[in-house]
């Protein structure tokens, strides 16, 4: 059996309420450690208050080639926008 | 530079008409500047050559710790000794980066690090050459991490995605590791006569091995012309090693201390400095092994390689326990 490390994805939330997001990924042999280097290698600067991991091989990721079905459609669907609308000045913000 | 002659996985340039659809289509994203992903298509030269690339990288950024790791115990002054602890800290993070930058191409990371111990793969030839005294150490930061950065920099745009993340997060901390070596290197500098003339020892010594870090002339390195067309480089070795001659010297010249070669000089007409180039004889017998401190490097790798495997193996042989504790209780 192999005995490298599995590789994690390393998540940070920053101080100002904003979601976790990836800031890169390591190695560790179990969650608990995963945490702790997460801490001393992307948290060193203030970076964050809250740190997810998650292992690499568990992510699922959707198929670079299915881009142009996934993602276009929502191109030609300029009415999702809020600047799509003309709204009279005098009526105020909106 | 941190990456040396490294040789692309083909000869010449791929020539348009010679391109297959696939491989058209996928210049046509590098040459409009687009990002490649790592489960994106991708030319086997274009993955094996950024492999040895990020690879040796991730190796230089980690043997990189060793001639500086040396002077941690022997700082002149607690503040220099946390300062010092926390740039060698950094580069086991720059390698940690950069592995993982190498991992998405396929390649797992203690597969790179056996190629490493056995010879098969190369760390940057600046790591090779000894740090004698305290100014040697102002001196690494100042002028290694400072060529580092020129080339560094110029990589964030880099084509492959998780390459180019893992430059601008490098680039963030190594103004930190620039500045904490001039801060070293100008109370050396600055300070008595002794000092001084060690400082001035350190540049003499050290400029040339710097300029050999941006690898041979553009005319004698045969590899880059496809790295280039790939966006895998970004800029050529002379370029490159102009931009730091050219930022450096009005650094040395603050310090009021002589320039390390005869051959530096202001050129009016060029608006750079003219200088004179390293013997690229010593730079390739360094890289075959034979620089002053070579075998030590590898040396010492290895063994923190093989003395820390029972750790390892034991942290990971209970994590496997405590797995398979907590299935059972479930
Ligand atoms: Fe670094
Ligand atoms: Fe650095």
């Amino acid at each position: 059996m192999s005995n490298e490390w599995p590789l994690w994805e390393v998540f940070i939330r920053g101080q100002h309420g904003l979601n976790h997001r990836h800031v890169g990924s390591l190695h560790a042999p179990d969650a608990e450690l995963a945490i702790r280097h997460a801490r001393d290698v992307y948290t060193r600067r203030n970076e964050g208050v809250s740190i997810w991991v998650v292992k690499s091989a568990e992510i699922a990721a959707s198929d670079p080639n299915e881009k142009g079905p996934l993602f276009e459609p929502s191109n030609s669907k300029v009415y999702r926008h809020p600047t799509f609308y003309d709204i009279p000045d005098e009526v105020g913000h909106m | 530079m941190y990456a040396q002659m490294i040789k692309t996985a083909h000869s010449g340039v791929h020539k348009r008409e010679d391109m297959t659809e696939q491989e058209r289509a996928f210049q046509d994203r590098i040459d409009a500047g687009e990002k490649i992903e790592p489960r994106d298509w991708m030319p086997d030269d274009y993955r094996a050559t950024l492999i040895r690339q990020i690879g040796q990288h991730a190796h230089s950024e980690v043997v990189g710790q060793l001639p500086e790791g040396n002077w941690i115990t022997r700082a002149p002054t607690l503040e220099r000794k946390a300062i010092l602890l926390a740039k060698v800290q950094d580069e086991a993070g720059h390698g940690l980066y950069l592995y993982s930058a190498a991992e998405t191409l396929g390649e797992s990371r203690d597969e790179l690090v056996r190629l490493l111990h056995e010879g098969r793969m190369k760390y940057s030839s600046i790591f090779n050459y000894p740090t004698l005294n305290w100014a040697d150490i102002g001196a690494v930061g100042w002028l290694v991490d400072g060529a580092a950065i020129v080339n560094q920099v110029a990589l964030q745009r880099t084509s492959y995605g998780p390459y180019s993340r893992a430059m601008v997060r490098i680039c963030k901390e190594e103004s930190f590791h620039a500045r904490q070596g001039y801060s070293a290197f100008m109370a050396m500098a600055l300070g008595t006569p002794e000092q001084k003339r060690m400082a001035q020892d350190a540049l003499n010594r050290m400029w040339f091995p710097c300029l050999m870090m941006f690898g041979p002339s553009d005319k004698d390195s045969v590899h880059s012309e496809q790295s280039m067309a790939w966006k895998i480089k970004v800029a050529t070795n002379d370029e490159l090693r102009q931009k730091y001659v050219d930022q450096t010297i009005p650094q040395i010249e603050y310090l009021g201390l002589d320039l390390p070669e005869a051959g530096i000089v202001w050129n009016e007409a060029r608006g750079h400095y003219d200088f004179d180039m390293p013997d690229w004889s010593e730079f390739f017998n360094v890289l075959k092994g034979n620089g002053p401190c070579n075998s030590d490097r590898m040396a010492d790798r290895v063994n923190a390689w093989e003395d820390g495997a029972w750790f390892r193996d034991g942290l990971m042989a209970h994590a496997r326990k405590a797995r398979a504790r907590k299935m059972a209780a479930e």
